[in-house]
């Protein structure tokens, strides 16, 4: 009987998708904290506090300079806003942090406080892609947080398929190639095979502290600093890892979906 | 342990003066370490420690039954051992590390090649054993692989569909984290403990902070052990679920595959609720936790874990209830208890196999020396197995979390910490949810890390998943691999 049994569960359950991005993003944890906002005028005048704690030097305080946050290999552990006497550095709670250029996730000049949000792509990429997007997975040196929660995107709550965004088997039949860790010299080689393989034109997305800049790996030997210097990349998706809201938000961003939704 | 041991004592999260540890010349710690491992101890962590020209080997063993490990080491010294792996395979791969890594050459060892790094650009590129015949063919699957998963390499002996053998190369996912904590704790050494492997952040992390702890000879405050031990049991319940809809979706079930994939991310969020990161992430720190869960929030969390159980428990009964499921689970990618023993299993899949070893109960720190879980236990060996032990430790993490966020202790959740004493070795097991994690860390006379060695369950494992393929069709793979689910940058480091 557990066939008619599995069919009244699945009936009992109704549809677990949720609305966004047509419907209000979901909330985010509240100790989540979300993005990060650099107001390096309000910075004390010799005070670098901030800069040792950060597990991932991503904070520079060049000579008497302005304050630089990296936000490319930030791990929001949010050890610098506790640290800061200024509140120069605070939490925005904002879920939306991708990127298209890598200079868009430095923080700290004057317009340059927050990170600057990925634009759609361009014409024809956007008509070739923006209906149907296959991506290859290629996992390089992390420590598999980003890979489950690309997965979690895969599940009924988050359904990407909706999206026209789908995960293929092989690199032939790809548009692009999601990329997660810093790049460990052992996958160097794959990783290159992997990227020549997708037919062009090709995206490549760099998601996570690690596959953006190295994160919490950064300047270890046997990694490299994360893709972008082996393939050029079009998206850089930050967080360690993530939050499946996150990526959600960098994948429609690029792909000009959220224009005009609720959840945008 | 009724003869006297020649290694020295001493329980789980401690640490002993290093010079204190008993010495031998190599042959002998070889020695004294089978006779150990022929009355029932367990070998934890086999490791070397640099000592210019050569290097010391250590050895950190368990009696699960005495609730003790206990360590020794050699002389320092360079060349070539006799191998511990001739008389006892669950050393194979540690032997393997010590070579890789310190030069130390085990003489005996039948399949000396390097763990992660391989002989030429990446792993893969060195040499496999091989079956020869006209009939057999071999089939070479990764590192890049047709999920979002970690790369590995995969190399099947074949007769027809039949596995004759399967031989593992890993080393991918190498970032060098013992080599970076040499020389720490440095500002980057916890989020790299938290990265070991992402999935079991709260495990390693745990581990990395009760080591710190015994350096400085302290305990963290009671109420962020119990922290520790209920997020503990959350990252279980969250990876458990997802690996049984991850098994039903390998066996084309999709209803449970469907609503296991929800409810793992329902218990991340729980984990989320607590410190923001639905991995755990910043959550523990040496010397206790960062975030508390106050009488509020830990209603809230309750409130959401019920139904979650409940959906959980639910979702597990259609699998069992599908006699499609059953077929496929039962008689696949069979470990036999002798051999699960043998290569030194842990966790799920030793439980599976019908070994009762669980550090929790074998060995408890913290929260767990007030409160326990009983032990799952199935005898099978088979893929069903491994799923049974897992849905019966979401039923006890269930009955768990409940039972303890009832009877919080007092407040308290952060405390200061000595500086790590100079000269020390120090010791921490930890049950993950894939099981045992080892972290032994040496410090030097200035009490920063010496030499810092950390035993993924997975490096225990990885061989059982090879031993689990033999004569199993090779399209059943892809099941076994699930039902194991082992870490690749957990084991690569």
């Amino acid at each position: 009987m557990f066939a008619i049994d599995t069919i009244f569960h699945r009936l009992q359950r109704g549809c677990q998708t949720m609305r966004y991005p047509d419907g209000p993003a979901p909330a985010l944890p509240d100790r989540h904290g979300g993005g990060l906002r650099v107001d390096s005028a309000k910075c004390l005048p010799g005070c670098s506090d901030c800069v040792p704690v950060c597990p991932t030097r991503a904070i520079t305080r060049p000579g008497k300079g302005r304050l630089k946050l990296d936000l490319g290999n930030c791990i929001f552990c949010a050890a610098c806003v506790e640290a800061c006497p200024a509140k120069a550095i605070t939490q925005t709670g904002d879920h939306r942090l991708a990127a298209r250029r890598r200079e868009d996730l430095q923080l700290g000049p004057p317009g340059a406080e927050q990170v600057r949000l990925a634009a759609a792509l361009d014409g024809k990429l956007l008509r070739l892609f923006g209906r149907s997007l296959r991506l290859r997975q290629v996992s390089a040196g992390g420590c598999n947080a980003c890979e489950a929660d690309t997965n979690v995107l895969g599940t009924i709550g988050w359904d990407l398929g909706r999206f026209g965004i789908q995960f293929v088997a092989s690199p032939r039949h790809a548009d692009g190639l999601l990329i997660t860790g810093p790049v460990s010299r052992n996958m160097e080689l794959a990783l290159r095979k992997t990227y020549e393989a997708v037919p062009d034109p090709k995206l490549v997305i760099a998601l996570g502290a690690c596959a953006i800049a190295g994160g919490p790996f950064s300047g270890l030997p046997p990694v490299h600093h994360g893709a972008s210097g082996l393939v050029p990349v079009d998206l850089f998706i930050p967080g360690c890892p993530p939050h499946p809201l996150t990526i959600l938000d960098g994948l429609l961003r690029m792909l000009g979906k959220l224009e005009g939704k609720a959840g945008a | 342990m009724s003869t006297p041991s020649s290694f020295q004592f001493l329980p789980n999260g401690s640490s002993l003066p290093w010079a204190g540890i008993p010495e031998f010349p190599a042959a002998d710690l070889v020695q004294a370490t089978a006779a150990e491992l022929g009355r029932g101890a367990r070998l934890c962590a086999w490791f070397g420690v640099p000592e210019p020209p050569g290097a010391r080997l250590a050895a950190v063993i368990a009696f699960d039954a005495d609730n003790t490990l206990a360590v020794a080491r050699s002389a320092p010294f360079s060349g070539s051992y006799p191998s511990l792996t001739a008389t006892h395979p669950q050393a194979h791969l540690f032997e393997r590390e010590v070579w890789e890594q310190h030069g130390l050459q085990p003489e005996g060892h039948p399949w000396l090649k390097p763990v992660r790094r391989g002989t030429g650009q990446a792993p893969a590129s060195g040499e496999f054993f091989r079956v020869d015949g006209r009939e057999i063919h071999e089939v070479a699957v990764g590192p890049v692989h047709a999920g979002i998963i970690e790369p590995g390499h995969f190399r099947f002996q074949c007769n027809g569909e039949e596995v004759l053998h399967l031989e593992i190369a890993l080393g991918y996912q190498h970032r060098g984290l013992e080599e970076a904590l040499a020389g720490g704790p440095h500002p980057a050494t916890l989020s790299q403990a938290e990265a070991i492997a992402g999935d079991t952040t709260i495990g390693h992390a745990t581990c990395h902070a009760m080591i710190l702890e015994a350096l400085a000879g302290a305990e963290a405050p009671l109420r962020a052990q119990w922290l520790r031990a209920l997020a503990l049991e959350l990252e279980r319940l969250a990876n458990h679920t997802g690996d049984l809809g991850a098994l039903a979706g390998d066996v084309a079930f999709l209803p449970t595959a469907a609503a296991c994939g929800k409810i793992r991310g329902d218990f991340l969020n729980l984990t989320a609720l607590i410190c923001g990161n639905r991995f755990g992430r910043g959550l523990v720190h040496p010397g206790g936790c960062r975030h508390d869960l106050e009488p509020a929030r830990a209603a809230a969390l309750l409130e959401k874990l019920r139904p979650a159980l409940r959906d959980v428990e639910e979702a597990i009964a259609w699998l069992w209830d599908a006699s499609s499921v059953r077929s496929r689970f039962e008689d696949t990618g069979t470990v036999f208890t002798e051999q699960a023993g043998a290569v030194g299993l842990v966790g799920v899949a030793g439980r599976a196999s019908g070994l009762v070893r669980d550090v929790r109960f074998d060995h408890p720190a913290g929260w767990h020396r007030f409160a326990q879980i009983p032990v799952a236990v199935w005898p099978g060996g088979d893929v069903f197995a491994r799923a049974k032990v897992r849905c019966l430790e979401i039923q006890r993490s269930g009955a768990y979390l409940e039972e303890q966020l009832a009877a919080p202790p007092e407040e308290g959740i952060r405390a200061g910490l000595e500086p790590a004493a100079p000269g020390t070795l120090a010791v921490a097991l930890v049950e993950g949810w894939r099981g045992e994690i080892c972290h032994a860390a040496l410090t030097d006379g200035a009490g920063r890390f010496r030499r810092y060695k950390i035993s993924d369950p997975s490096f225990h494992n990885w061989t059982g998943l090879a031993l689990a393929l033999r004569g199993q069709a090779i399209s059943d793979f892809p099941l076994c691999n699930k039902s194991f689910n082992l870490s690749y940058c957990g084991f690569d480091l």
